[in-house]
């Protein structure tokens, strides 16, 4: 009898193995064939010339390209940082001290994912040309416009993070413990969403790295207008910028991950060594 | 640990209401140095607010916080010198048990050497040194709230405050955990306020318990007077189990089916009402055929709870309670005829129109 429940689990864990390689295996091929493919355009020869990777040395031979890279880059950086300053002290705020908002909050936070961004560009263009003539018209001044794009991920990051603990008490405690609002932010309330704000940080690079709409329309350049710009003059270097863009979003997703895993535990002995000498 | 010496507590004409709703209602109570109150009451009763009140979690519409003499009323909770325990799991999921425990000494400024002496000192005290270096995830929630305890006490608070700290543990983890903050509690000195709806809780390690209902309290005294001399119908019912007995007042006693039972108070007036009797005051006879009578019925069920065992008697137009040893109840099986016998201990009545007949 347990040897035929035995038999029974293998043949179950065999079938599961399977499902979970097919699995892998057609995803993985989703996401890889068309890079792949990329990737072989890019590194196509003219005519009957061999492989070839001049595309990709090119890349650094365009100024306007290096510079849409660069600025697409602090743009990432800056937007992830103003959400998140923004909106991770507000989400908690909003729980411990204003439940009753949050349905608000998380309507107002939703709001651009049901606008095209094509209309949010019409709302958008007197305010950039208003900054232009008054303020600046730094190409950096977008990161104001995608901080609202990049809003409904990175809330619903952020509140699936909040959702998994639990703020009050853990708020409560640390306040009763003598910690001001700040250090319950940074030493508790983060700490334990981690996931969550690296997630959020991730939705916002790749939202930023991949915007084109707002950025062509406010006649500003980034990577992607650069790339359809380079698109139409030379599609070789396009195509191998798209798939370096795409890789390094994946690098980054990896170097996230590797944020997110334990840290460290200290060791016990070290505290019994500080016992020890005490008593001594 | 050091010896202390615990501070008196004084929280005087409380008022809270949240809305509409009342919270605390001129709430005054005060904690002699070293004496650990119980809150008991049902939920909405007020006590957690009362404790948050203390702790500065929550702000007072009216009244005073007085701690050591010193009014903390205003004072945010991050600058009033408690240690709480919490209902829920409040361990820093992020942080081990020694850091758990050191965060509070880490928020005074205690350098890094002392402030992990004193974690594990604390750990000590509450018997789980060996656990210093794992995560609440790693934990039993005995040991969780164990560690909390410990947290709570290795700041050296003025005051310990304790919000159900044993309402999400099994019944045995309870009970032993519960002993052992008594231990900690009268090792340690110092002045506690612990609330609970677990009146078994409050009764076993309390000095003094008082019940609130409706953001005051109905009764303040120590765990015996409360039990065997409930101040009010409220009390009586809520704080063990109460028999409402049908009788009439008549010179400063009740008579309940020929037996005089004498009164709490001797100056009700004579009339109707409704004796609060405690099963402990009932015992059970029986002696061959027994005529019907007043006080004889017949029982309908036996509840074996160790030592005593709890019978239902049916005496015709009501039911009642007797709480006997079981070697006694085992005289009397389900079906059998009994005659009830009232300990004449004075008795609280309720003039009640129609109460029911047990609670």
């Amino acid at each position: 009898m347990a040897a035929v429940r035995g038999g029974f689990q293998r043949s179950k864990r065999l079938k599961l193995q399977v499902f979970r390689t097919v699995v892998l295996l057609a995803a993985g091929l989703f996401f890889l064939v068309p890079i792949a493919a990329m990737f072989e355009f890019s590194t196509r020869g003219v005519g009957d010339k061999p492989r070839t990777l001049e595309a990709w040395q090119l890349i650094g031979t365009y100024p306007d390209l290096v510079a849409a890279i660069t600025a697409s880059l602090e743009l990432a950086a800056i937007t992830t940082i103003v959400m998140l300053v923004l909106l991770a002290p507000t989400m908690v705020w909003v729980r411990l001290k204003m439940p009753r908002l949050s349905p608000i909050m998380e309507f107002i936070c939703l709001l651009p994912l049901t606008i095209p961004a094509i209309v949010l560009v019409v709302g958008l263009a007197p305010i950039y040309n208003w900054m232009g003539n008054n303020f600046s018209d730094s190409i950096l001044t977008l990161s104001f416009a995608y901080v609202v794009l990049v809003l409904p991920y990175a809330y619903r990051s952020l509140e699936a993070g909040l959702a998994a603990i639990d703020v009050k008490t853990l708020t409560e405690a640390a306040r009763s413990f003598g910690a001001g609002w700040l250090t319950v932010m940074w030493r508790i309330i983060v700490p334990n969403i981690r996931s969550a704000i690296l997630n959020s940080a991730f939705l916002s690079v790749a939202l930023v790295l991949g915007e084109y709409t707002i950025a062509n329309n406010l006649l500003y350049n980034n990577l992607q207008v650069e790339i359809a710009f380079l698109g139409r003059a030379n599609a070789g270097v396009s195509i191998a910028v798209a798939v370096a863009s795409l890789v390094f979003a994946f690098v980054i997703l990896v170097v996230l991950s590797f944020f997110n895993r334990g840290r460290g535990r200290l060791q016990l002995a070290d505290l019994q060594q500080v016992m020890r000498t005490e008593r001594g | 640990m050091p010896e202390r010496t615990g501070v008196e507590v004084r929280l005087e004409n409380l008022k809270r209401t949240y809305g509409p709703v009342v919270a605390l209602n001129d709430l005054s109570l005060t904690i002699a140095p070293g004496e650990l109150v119980a809150l008991l009451g049902p939920s909405g009763c007020g006590k957690t607010t009362a404790l948050r009140l203390l702790a500065g979690l929550e702000e007072a519409d009216g009244g005073r916080v007085v701690v050591d003499g010193k009014d903390v009323t205003g004072l945010p909770t991050n600058r009033r010198n408690v240690g709480m325990v919490f209902q829920a799991y409040s361990l820093f999921p992020h942080m081990v048990a020694w850091e758990n425990v050191a965060f509070g000494l880490q928020m005074r400024k205690v350098g890094t050497e002392e402030r992990k002496k004193r974690a594990l000192e604390t750990l000590e005290l509450v018997g789980l040194e060996k656990y210093a270096n794992r995560f609440a995830s790693q934990l039993s929630g005995g040991q969780q709230q164990r560690v909390a305890l410990a947290r709570a006490l290795a700041i050296r608070p003025q005051v310990l405050l304790l919000d159900e700290p044993l309402s999400a543990l099994d019944a045995k983890v309870r009970a032993r955990l519960r002993d052992e903050i008594r231990r900690i509690q009268l090792e340690v000195g110092i002045t506690t306020l612990f609330v609970t709806h677990d009146q078994e809780e409050a009764l076993a390690i309390a000095d003094r318990v008082g019940v609130m209902q409706g953001g005051h309290l109905e009764q303040l005294g120590p765990p015996v007077m409360v039990y065997s001399r409930p101040a009010t119908p409220f009390v009586a019912d809520f704080v063990g189990l109460t028999n409402r007995i049908k009788g009439t007042v008549r010179g400063g006693a009740i008579d309940i089916r020929g037996a005089s039972i004498p009164l709490v108070d001797p100056t009700a007036t004579a009339g109707p009402a409704v004796a609060l009797i405690r099963p402990e005051a009932v015992t059970l006879t029986s002696d061959g055929e027994m005529e019907a009578g007043p006080l004889v019925g017949t029982v309908i069920a036996v509840a074996f709870l160790g030592a005593t065992s709890r019978v239902t008697v049916d005496l015709g137009d009501t039911t009642v309670l007797a709480q006997v040893a079981t070697s006694a109840a085992s005289q009397h099986p389900a079906g059998s005829k009994v005659r009830l016998t009232l300990r004449p201990d004075p008795v609280l009545i309720q003039r009640e129109e129609a109460a029911p007949a047990t609670s």
